[in-house]
This record gives structure tokens, sequence and C-alpha cells, in this order.
């Protein structure tokens, strides 16, 4: 089966779940429900390609199979920027209010950060994997309990304000910042178009990469910023699913079976969104609601992460 | 031309390259001997850009490579690593295709093609052109290699232990090649090598390396001598000469 072909089918199962999702069921009230499970439908599109593509993106410029970015900690890092505005703003003042400007603060604050990471990732002569991994688990485990301690500290009723339009989850989609996230993404996608050609490359890693002539440091930084854009915009929608990306992108290799990114970001993202518009879809009509999405996909995810781990470890 | 003039790097405060100037001429095989540890590899990378230096000037055909484009630097002098752990599903051919990345962006010309064509036809690989390089050995994976270096058709070219674990056959077939590349194309040659005897045999000028300092550069007849092996390498070498070749036995 050709590279294309394989790539369309996963792309027609996806539009069919995404149809299935929409209209199953379809009864009652119509033009109330029709609307809020398209633009949930939407929303979720929007993050599952967005976290799929982050994730192959972040693979081949760290040039590894096992570490995301949800891995190394920049989804908690959203929850604790958007923590943190509260407890020093309070829920009522114009940065809460405002999901928008909210918004643009946190992903300019991830920038930062991610440009941060950039010099722990790649300044030091050795790439070490399973230093960065460890790093990464600490950062994560840090931002998340930081997280929960202002939790505890803030006023109880600001706190239930604030929640609302920080936490977002699958069932509780941030329908506000569609919009403004669709336009985030178009911009990204056009300023990523510049770097594409330079992926298949990196993925040989940097030696290979600068003998090839690619400006590496210049590239990889903004790739890297692009990915924490990506995030942010992901998180922000349908709050952190953190396996999921893993997942997604190591079925994408060991489906595609091909190096080309141009075949292997699609597939990613058709596989993403396989995996969230049917594992919603058994949520809600399965179990009920009686577990969420994110459960299953950590749980499934964790379970591969491990098998990747021993497999990496013989390799290396 | 490649040219260094005092060149310095250190690591955390410990020297590694130590003043070095070096003059390198069109058309030759410069090979690059020493202990472990004397910063043959260091200097090599410097001067092809993957390593910084931290002091002196490296220039080739009198152009500063830090303000050269990476891209025209690329199409002008090409690398190869000792350790080419690529842990991507690819073939040799695909392999090889990445050569001309400076030349296509990515889109492969029919020029490109055909100059992957010949690289494949000149490391002999053309019946395993659409194997995976999982599948090779060590010695076809090396040669797979060197044809992307050849379908980079740069004029320098800089190997960083090319023999390494390979046997006598394939080493052999590696030098001659690149004699061949030199005489026949008239490519300039830099390579790290170990085994005096190969670096006496195949290269016309040797740069001898000790604790990051040169300790003797010139033609090869005048590098292989027992004074300055003694010096290099702290033993006693015997040099034999066997049909116009000098041969170290230092066993």
């Amino acid at each position: 089966m050709g590279y294309k072909k394989k790539t369309i089918i996963l792309a027609v199962i996806a539009f069919l779940l995404a149809l299935l999702y929409i209209f199953y069921d379809l009864s009652g009230n119509i033009e109330y429900i029709l609307p809020r499970r398209f633009i949930k439908v939407f929303a979720i599109i929007l993050t599952g390609g967005a976290i799929a593509f982050a994730t192959v993106v972040f693979m081949t410029i760290t040039n590894n199979r096992i570490l995301t970015p949800s891995v190394l900690g920049l989804d908690s890092l959203y929850m604790l920027i958007q923590t943190f505005i509260v407890f020093i703003f309070g829920a009522n003042s114009l940065v809460m209010m405002n999901s928008e400007i909210n918004y643009l603060i946190s992903i300019g604050i991830m920038v930062l950060f991610s440009l941060l990471l950039y010099r722990f990732l790649f300044q030091g002569e050795k790439n070490n994997i399973y230093f960065l991994l460890l790093i990464g688990m600490i950062l994560g485990t840090f931002f998340g309990s930081f997280t929960d301690f202002m939790q505890v500290l803030i006023d109880p009723n600001e706190f239930m304000i604030a929640q609302d339009q920080m936490f977002a989850s699958i069932n509780n989609v941030n329908t506000d910042l569609v919009y403004v996230s669709v336009i985030i993404l178009a911009l990204v996608m056009l300023y990523f178009m510049r770097f594409y050609k330079y992926l298949d490359v990196i993925a040989l890693g940097k030696d290979e990469a600068i003998n090839l002539g690619v400006p590496y440091e210049y590239v990889v930084k903004r790739l890297l910023i692009i990915v924490a854009i990506l995030i942010s915009v992901s998180t922000a929608l349908i709050g952190p699913i953190t396996f999921l990306g893993l997942l997604v992108v190591n079925l994408a290799y060991e489906f595609m079976k091909t190096y080309r990114h141009f075949y292997i970001i699609l597939s990613s993202v058709f596989i993403s969104l396989i995996a969230l518009l049917g594992g919603q879809f058994i949520v809600e009509k399965v179990f009920t609601f009686n577990t969420t999405i994110s459960v299953i996909i950590n749980f499934i995810g964790g379970v591969y992460f491990i098998y990747l781990l021993l497999k990496e470890n013989k390799k290396w | 031309m490649v040219d260094l003039k005092n060149v310095f790097k250190s690591y955390n405060k410990k020297k590694v390259i130590d003043d070095v100037s070096l003059e390198i001429e069109k058309g030759t095989i410069t090979s690059f001997i020493g202990p472990n540890g004397a910063g043959k590899s260091t200097l090599i990378s410097m001067i092809s850009r993957l390593i910084a230096k931290d002091n002196g000037a490296i220039t080739i055909d009198g152009e500063d490579i830090l303000h050269t484009k990476n891209n025209e630097l690329a199409k002008k002098i090409s690398i190869l690593k000792q350790s080419n752990a690529i842990n991507l599903k690819l073939t040799i051919r695909e392999l090889v295709s990445f050569g001309r990345f400076p030349y296509s962006q990515g889109k492969l010309t029919k020029e490109d093609e055909a100059k992957i064509d010949e690289a494949i036809d000149y490391m002999e690989l053309r019946e395993m052109q659409d194997k995976y390089l999982d599948e090779l050995s060590g010695g076809q994976r090396q040669r797979a290699h060197i044809a992307m270096v050849i379908a980079q058709d740069t004029e320098y070219i800089l190997l960083d232990e090319p023999l390494n674990n390979l046997d006598m056959r394939h080493s052999v077939q590696i030098m001659k090649t690149l004699r061949k590349l030199v005489n026949e194309m008239g490519k300039t040659i830099l390579l790290v090598i170990h085994d005096i005897n190969f670096a006496s045999c195949y290269s016309d000028h040797i740069v001898a390396l000790k604790d990051g300092k040169i300790v003797k550069q010139g033609r090869t007849c005048d590098v292989i001598d027992k004074c300055v092996l003694k010096e290099i390498y702290d033993m006693d070498i015997d040099i034999k000469e066997i049909d116009d070749r000098r041969i170290c036995v230092y066993f």
C-alpha cells in the first residue's frame, strides 16, 4: 500500500467519525444540539491536529521517539500560568474576564519558557535523552504541585469562577477561544511553511543537518516556538492529554513506515482525530460519561510509553 | 585551500586544541594521526563548523567559514562523523538523496537524480540501493554514507575515522575509493585515522597531533619517521620499507 493511499484511508476514517459524532442520535432540539456538537468537533479537530503536529516536530528536533512536549511538562506549565494569573490578579480582573487577553499572555509566557528550554536542550555538546526525560518529569510534577498549592490558597469563590474558564476538558470545550485559535493556528502554519523543508534533514541528527547546510540553531529555535504555541492552543481548548501525542506519532511512524514528514505529519493528525473523536464517542455513548477520554488515552498511552522505554533502552 | 590560523578550543578550561595553524593543499589526502584525546576529531569538527572554535580563524578558499552562508558551505565541504547512528527507516538511495539537499532543498531535479545514480554506482551499491540501512552490515552502511558524501559533491571531504569497525578488505576498499576520488575527481580529503599504516600507504600529507598541539606536519615520508612517532606515541616503532611503502611495526 502506498503512502498516499494509507493517508487517505486515515483521513476518511477520521471524517466518518466526525460525521458519526455530529449526527448520531440527533433528536430533540436540533437547532440547539447541532451547533454545539459542531463546535465541539471543530475544537477537537483543532486540538488533535495541534497536539499531533507539535509532537512530530518536537520529536524530530530532539531526535527521539519518547519525549513529547507534554512529557516535558509544557502543558502543566500552561495550567500553572493560568492559576498564577488568578492568584495575582484575582478572578474578576480584566486579564481573567477577557479570555482572549488571558490566552495571548499565556502563549507569550509559554514561548519564553520554550526558549529557556532550548538552552537546556541544545546548549550542551551531548544530548542525553534520559537526562532530559528526568528534567521534564521533575518540571512537570513541579508545575503540577505548584498549581495545586496555589489553588488551595485562592479564595474558593474566586476559584469557582476561574475554574470554569481555566480548566477546559473535552466534555467542557472552551468555545470562546475556538475562533482566536483558528487564527493563531493559521498564522503558525503559515510561518511553519518556511521551515518545513528542513524537517526531514533535521531528523538525521544535528551533525548531518549542519553538514547539509541547515542553519540549525536558527531553525530549531523557531520550531520550538511553534511547538510552544501549538501546545498552548490545544491545552487552552480541551486541557492537557499527556500521552496523546506520544501515542499517535509513534503509531503513525509504525503505520506509515517512512521518514517523510509530509506523510508522518498528516497521518499523525488523522490518527489523533480518530483517537479523540472515536474515544469521545465511546465515552459518551458506551460509558455514558462514567469515565473521561483523558483517562482512557493516558492509560493506553502510559502502557505504550513503558513499552517504548524498555525497547529504546535495549537499543541504546 | 583550507587554512587554520592560531585556532584554540577548550572544554571546561581544559585545552583540547592549543594554537593550531595549518594549511591544506587542494587535491591531496591529509591524514590526522595521534593518540586518543589528541584533539583530532575536535579539529576536524571545527573545520566543518560542527563545533565552534574559541579563538583563531578558519578559512576555506579564502573565505571565513563563520561568514559563509550555511547552504553555500554545504556545497563546498562535507563531513562524515564516526558515529552515524541514524535511527530512521531509510533506504540507501534515500540516504544518498539527502546529499543533494544543499542543491535541491528537498525537491530533487533530474540533475540531482543523475548525481545520486552516479554516487551509488561509484560505491557499487546499485543492487542493494532499496535496502534499509538497518539491514546492512557495518561496511555496507559506511559505503552508503560515503556515497551520500559523494552525492553532496563537495570539493572538500572530511572523514572522522572512516575505517572504524571495518575489516581489512573493506578498509582497503574504502581507502582506494578515497584515493580514486582525489585522483579522478580532484577532491581534497581530510581524514582522522588510527591505523598509521593506512595513513602511511594512502595519504599525501600527515598531520601528527598530541595534546592539542601539532607535533609534526608534512609529507608522509617526513612524518612516518622513528623519532617523530616516538614523540607522538611514546613507543619505539620500527619502520620497514616494503615496495616503496613505509610500514610501521609496532607490535
